[in-house]
């Protein structure tokens, strides 16, 4: 299939800071394709030379065949966008900022009209569509820029951190959103760093770190890849876990020890969870659980997602 | 392609501020009438009795009236370029919205800039015509001087855009005010002729957009003869708009579109 987005050797350079270092990536139409990394690791910046709103320092992108650089208006009229920050005009209706939106696109007002009436009764903000912005709460803006986005019924819908910073309700109305717009084949393009919301929503994904991709798949062939089997998590009395000097280590070839806990990847948790009382370790709580993306993160880069 | 889609973001602000309106009507109203009243018929009364034939050969109402047209208009292209633009790009980040569709910075700026200047538009009619109900000239005349009110108000609007595209944070924007658009509004001739100045003040005097608009709109006004020939007043207010309005443009992209 031709692919929708294809980046070679993508570049990003802020003065003597390269933030986004040289990466390659390809996303077919019809998938949700995902930036997993922490702040910082160079997704945002990835999302806005995709949306030709950042030029690009070096390398090749092309989104929808198109050159970011030279077709800039053309190629952001056919993709929608959903910033890591709500910028919707606080002091406007919900029904004003969509149809003020959807100007921009030069649209018909009446198309916008229909248009409306359709992403709001999809967000499910159709009684709040004169309420002034500031009076909503967090999650329902975030579903206003959610429709804002989809004014222009594009082609790609790039949604930067969606989720951050609301509530579990919230995310989960959210997401489910987000499924269905996948379900009616709309493409889609997440960064996050929530391992569960990429784990939920993409088809494959990336993990950058420090402006580099340095692992790509699905969710669940990134975890049998990088982190298999279970992992066997201890929390010890705040002191303890310095004083330990290589125990947990000698306990599997897989081990990570973080400032506030151990992880013991293994096979076999009941084994391993013996195995620590066997050797006289006292954790104050022990869990054992599926491995995830975020021990994928933490296998390739020894740092966790969110610090 | 520039002009439909910057005037998308004329439509834009128009729908803006068919909410928000009241907020600035009070200042931008009601504060030229009563400086009109304080000064024109206060203070000028003293100035009358006192001076026998008037501020150059008129009376002081009908001396400081275009000026304060003039002023008024100034200060609403300044308040336009600095606050304005700062909720764009610093607090609601709105502008950073409008550049995810086809929009592209040139238009925005544009965008801007002929809405700003329709405000001060609407602010000089207003004004012309409280002029013409204090009897200081008749009507035609009046919605005549609206012309270099506009000029001055769009050429400190491009100035003011200019700075505050550059600005961090908000606080540049009343050391602006306190140090640049106050001491124009004062000294630059709509009060009293700048002759009466220092020779040092009444060159920066001079400088200002603001005096060649007073000169331009008192000729018109009440028929005084300025100073500088018209045209290259109107020749200087222009290169400012123009000016000012280029040089905001790639300050505007590296902060927009980094």
């Amino acid at each position: 299939m031709e692919p929708l987005i294809q980046a070679t050797r993508l570049t990003k350079v802020f003065g003597d800071l390269v933030a986004v270092d040289g990466v390659d990536f390809v996303v077919t139409p019809g998938e949700t394709f995902g930036f997993l990394g922490p702040n910082g690791a160079g997704k945002t910046s990835v999302m806005r030379m995709i949306g030709a709103t950042s030029p690009i320092s070096g390398g090749e992108l092309s989104v929808l065949g198109l050159n970011p650089e030279t077709d800039g208006p053309l190629l952001r009229s056919r993709l929608g966008v959903v910033p890591q920050e709500n910028n919707l005009d606080a002091e406007l209706s919900v029904y004003d900022n969509l149809m003020m939106y959807g100007r921009y696109f030069d649209l018909s007002r009446t198309e916008i009209r229909m248009r409306i009436e359709e992403l709001l009764e999809f967000v499910q903000l159709t009684e709040k569509r004169n309420d002034k912005i500031q009076a909503l709460s967090g999650g329902m803006k975030r579903r206003v820029v959610i429709a804002r986005g989809l004014i222009n019924s594009p082609d790609i819908f790039i949604l930067d951190e969606p989720t951050t910073g609301l509530d579990p309700q919230a995310r989960h109305v959210l997401w489910d959103r987000l499924y269905r717009l996948k379900q009616q084949g709309v493409t889609l393009i997440i960064t996050t760093h929530y391992m569960d919301e990429a784990e939920q929503l993409c088809d494959r994904l990336v993990v950058m770190d420090k402006g580099r991709i340095v692992a790509e798949g699905s969710p669940r062939a990134l975890i049998e890849e990088h982190a298999p089997g279970e992992v066997v998590e201890l929390r010890f009395p705040v002191g303890v876990l310095e004083t330990l000097d290589g125990q947990i280590e000698r306990l599997s070839p897989r081990t990570e020890v973080l400032a506030d806990r151990a992880l013991i990847y293994t096979d076999d948790a009941e084994r391993t969870i013996s195995a620590v009382t066997t050797n006289g370790l006292e954790p104050e709580m022990m869990l054992a659980r599926r491995s995830s993306l975020e021990d994928v993160f933490l296998r390739l880069t020894g740092r966790t997602l969110v610090e | 392609m520039a002009t439909p889609l910057s005037l998308r973001v004329f439509e834009a602000e128009a729908r803006i501020y068919r909410h928000t309106w009241r907020g600035s009507v009070i200042s931008s109203f009601l504060n030229p009438i009563l400086y009109m009243i304080a000064m024109g018929v206060g203070l000028g009364s003293l100035v009358d009795e006192n001076v026998s034939a008037g501020v150059d050969g008129v009376s002081y109402l009908a001396f400081i009236a275009p000026g304060i047209l003039v002023a008024t208009a100034m200060q609403t292209g300044a308040t336009e370029g600095a606050w304005k633009v700062l909720g764009g790009i610093l607090f609601d980040r709105t502008w950073e919205s409008r550049l995810a569709s086809p929009i592209g910075i040139k238009q925005l700026l544009l965008g801007h800039l002929l809405w700003s200047t329709a405000r001060v538009f609407f602010v000089s009619l207003v004004f012309a015509l409280v002029v013409v109900a204090f009897g200081v000239a008749p009507l035609v005349q009046s919605l005549l001087a609206i012309g270099p009110a506009l000029l001055v108000g769009a050429a400190m609007l491009s100035a003011t855009t200019a700075f505050t595209v550059r600005l961090k944070s908000y606080a540049g924007i009343p050391m602006f005010f306190r140090f640049i658009v106050i001491p124009m509004f004062l000294f630059s001739g709509a009060f009293f002729p700048v002759s009466f100045l220092p020779g040092w003040m009444e060159a920066f005097a001079v400088a200002t957009p603001m005096f060649h608009g007073v000169e331009l709109a008192r000729a018109i006004m009440i028929g005084q003869i300025p100073v500088v020939t018209w045209w290259i007043s109107v020749l200087y207010l222009v290169a400012w708009i123009i000016g000012f309005g280029v040089m905001a443009i790639a300050p505007l992209r590296r902060k927009l579109t980094p």
